[in-house]
């Protein structure tokens, strides 16, 4: 049913309606509003004999979800930012020892300086963690990946991140269809984990593993990851059949088709490129876009494909590697070999907003031949002069 | 309480003497039946208090929970002596995870029984001194303070020695690591440093917080079983001597574990809901803390090449507090 709701609330009862186990978290902005709005689903009932457990810190969120997911449990925590940093080294265990946790990511600037406003600095830092990362373009979007992120992890044994711009998207009050939980229960069935701690048949599991056997495990959850981006899609289909609405799962192509110009973006500001190429199209400017969905795997063959015929592609960074170019302009690169420039520009950082007029600005530079392979959108040298450096 | 305390005849010693007693007063190690939880074929160091230790005490809560436990090993010796791939020495549901997260992988798993409605599995908690009051020490606190259903215990060695016998937060004054070498003006681990993990333990006012030692199997055991009769958040701190750390010949982890106990330098005690509830008096006149001191290497540097007098004094004080402190004198002194 649809309903005027903020992002949060979407997020938190299509969660519940996954039928979690346990559900556990530590506040940071801006997540709370998920986590608090699962507390109230918690006391009043709605999340059946689900535990929510209130932690000390996001090592131990994770912590309790690995213990939990291991037990057999369908385990759900949130976070961002500082807070996905502090569980950096579970996040690589929790992939590591092939526990299905779903977790959700308002995404959120690192310090210092302390900034609690949105980009993907959080999320991209740990794309090597072994989780599959997923991007929600608007708060429909991120609603509806979560079953299909249970059900892939499930599925294939790997936690899935959804990340959520925050403040833009979990703080954004706009009009979702939630979808009736039997819908999703016909989509997502109960969790058969792959092995589990029971006294009837004991495992050890996390097992040290030297030189003889660690490249091995190693290329198994590459293998794996594979798998999960080819069932991705069908998973998808299969929900957004059931919902009867879109659900795009690797990427989402706008006007592209004949486009000279090609950009690439993840999240919420695909939004607005949407309205620039619309703008552009107008002035019979031949720009696309491509929303990316899924990070991690990445679909280096999706890519390829988009980018294949373009004289040029610009992709919006909303994370900046110091010292290095664009995380993601970089991986295109190397899925396209010899293929058209790839333009990265740093846009959005610490929340600073991207607009239709920048955008614009961007791609027509880079029309004109004029954008370099890396540059900084809006950059104030003003602002960098007037506090005594050179810009 | 369900202490028993059993007189021994041969050796005055409560580390020895299964064969002596009669069947219902062996230990729950020494019956046929036992669950062999960790067993024999790990790779452990010879004279290894921790093995020792945890074998007692996974045993013992094994028969607690009638066989339906899960253990969760915080990283260290413990989980690196019994798990090296393709091997495994666990004959319990295991899972390690991390060295400092311990504590809430086993939050984790009781939250998981209690969704699925289980509430006969039982959850073990374990780590060494390291992973237990230095890294994981929020993850204890906050499993603590929530009250989950989870005994943990601590192996305390006092050091890090499965990396190579570094320093921790449980190292004793004076005693030589690799961190607190015996060189300078001070040499070994300063005084004044260090935390009483079992007495932040009680302070949470959980149901159950026990010390124990490797000295006295049928007392360790006993706590183990004491603690498993209760539910909530219960803590076991363990002290099990390491041959390697300590410097001390393999043959000597329980002696030594006995004199640590002896001299007053480890008090044994149980707790329940924040009070102390019970204390093991000495059972002879305090034993000087140089008979304790002196089988091991980490303490020579008191010794040679000259006597230490004003740190060996400083140390008997310390045992002396404890004595006063928790009224461990000796019924004969």
């Amino acid at each position: 049913m649809r309903e005027q709701i903020e992002g949060s609330q979407a997020v938190a009862r299509t969660v519940a309606s996954c039928r979690p186990d346990v559900v556990c978290a530590y506040p940071i902005s801006p997540q709370t509003h998920i986590v608090e709005a699962l507390a109230v689903l918690a006391r009043t009932g709605k999340l059946g004999a689900a535990q929510f457990v209130n932690v000390e810190s996001e090592m131990a969120a994770l912590s309790v979800a690995i213990g939990a997911s291991a037990t057999g449990a369908r385990t759900y925590t949130a976070t961002a930012s500082q807070g996905l940093l502090f569980m950096a080294e579970a996040l690589y265990n929790a992939a590591g020892l092939g526990l299905p946790i779903v977790m959700t990511v308002a995404n959120r600037a690192i310090g210092a300086p302390i900034n609690i406003w949105n980009d993907h600095s959080d999320s991209i830092s740990q794309r090597d963690s072994g989780w599959i990362q997923l991007y929600a373009l608007d708060n429909q979007h991120a609603a509806d990946l979560h079953p299909v992120a249970y059900r892939l992890a499930e599925e294939v044994s790997v936690p899935v991140m959804v990340c959520v711009d925050g403040f833009v998207l979990t703080h954004a009050v706009e009009p979702v269809d939630l979808a009736e939980p039997e819908r999703v229960d016909a989509f997502l069935p109960p969790f058969r984990p792959r092995q589990v701690l029971d006294p009837a048949d004991p495992v050890t599991i996390g097992a040290m593993v030297g030189p003889e056997a660690y490249t091995e495990v190693r290329y198994l959850a590459h293998t794996n990851a594979k798998r999960a981006l080819e069932r991705l899609p069908v998973l998808a289909a299969d929900y957004a059949a059931r919902v009867d609405r879109s659900v795009p799962a690797i990427a989402d192509a706008y006007r592209a088709v004949g486009a000279e110009t090609l950009v690439i973006a993840m999240g919420s500001v695909v939004g607005t490129l949407e309205d620039t190429v619309d703008e552009l199209r107008g002035e019979g400017v031949g720009v696309g876009a491509l929303g990316l969905v899924a990070f991690r795997p990445f679909p280096v063959d999706v890519i390829r494909a988009a980018v294949a015929g373009r004289e040029r592609v610009v992709v919006l960074e909303r994370a900046q590697p110091t010292g290095s170019t664009g995380v993601i302009g970089t991986e295109i690169r190397a899925a396209v070999p010899g293929g058209p420039p790839i333009h990265s520009v740093v846009a959005g950082l610490g929340g600073r907003p991207v607009t239709r007029a920048s955008l614009k600005a961007v791609i027509e530079a880079a029309n004109r031949g004029e954008l370099p392979e890396l540059s900084f959108m809006d950059l104030d040298t003003g602002l960098i002069e007037a506090a005594g450096s050179r810009p | 309480m369900t202490t028993q305390r059993v007189k021994f005849y041969q050796v005055g010693s409560f580390a020895v003497g299964n064969r002596l007693l009669d069947p219902e007063q062996r230990t729950i190690q020494s019956g046929p039946d036992r669950a062999n939880a960790l067993t024999s074929g790990h790779r452990a160091c010879r004279g290894c208090g921790e093995a020792l230790g945890a074998r007692f005490v996974q045993d013992a809560a094994m028969r607690a929970a009638g066989g339906k436990l899960i253990s969760v090993n915080a990283t260290g010796c413990l989980e690196v002596f019994s798990t090296p791939f393709p091997e495994t020495a666990w004959q319990v549901p295991w899972i390690h995870s991390l060295f400092g997260n311990a504590p809430s992988v086993a939050s984790g798993v009781a939250a998981a029984l209690r969704a699925k409605g289980d509430t006969r599995t039982r959850v073990l908690g374990q780590g060494g001194d390291g992973g237990t009051v230095d890294i994981g020490f929020a993850s204890l606190s906050g499993m603590f303070e929530r009250g989950d259903d989870v005994l943990f215990v601590c192996y305390d060695n006092g050091g890090y020695m499965n990396t190579g016998v570094q320093r921790s937060g449980a190292t004793p004054p004076a005693a030589r690591t690799a961190t607190t070498p015996a060189v300078g003006p001070a040499p070994g681990n300063p005084f004044g440093q260090g935390k009483d993990a079992a007495r932040i333990a009680v302070a949470h006012r959980i149901p159950y917080v026990a010390t124990a030692t490797v000295a006295d199997l049928h007392d360790l055991e006993d706590k183990v079983t004491a603690a498993m009769e209760l539910h909530g958040a219960r803590y076991l701190h363990v002290l099990v001597p390491c041959p390697l750390g300590w410097g001390s010949d393999a043959s000597e982890t329980v002696k030594l574990a006995r004199l640590a106990v002896e001299t007053g330098l480890f008090p044994l005690y149980e707790a329940r809901e924040g009070r102390i509830a019970a204390v093991t008096r000495l059972r002879r006149g305090p034993v000087p803390v140089e008979e304790y001191l002196r089988p091991q290497k980490r303490y020579r540097h008191l010794f040679e090449p000259e006597r230490d007098e004003a740190t060996l004094d400083r140390l008997q004080s310390i045992a002396d507090a404890n004595i006063d402190e928790y009224g461990l004198a000796s019924e004969e002194s």
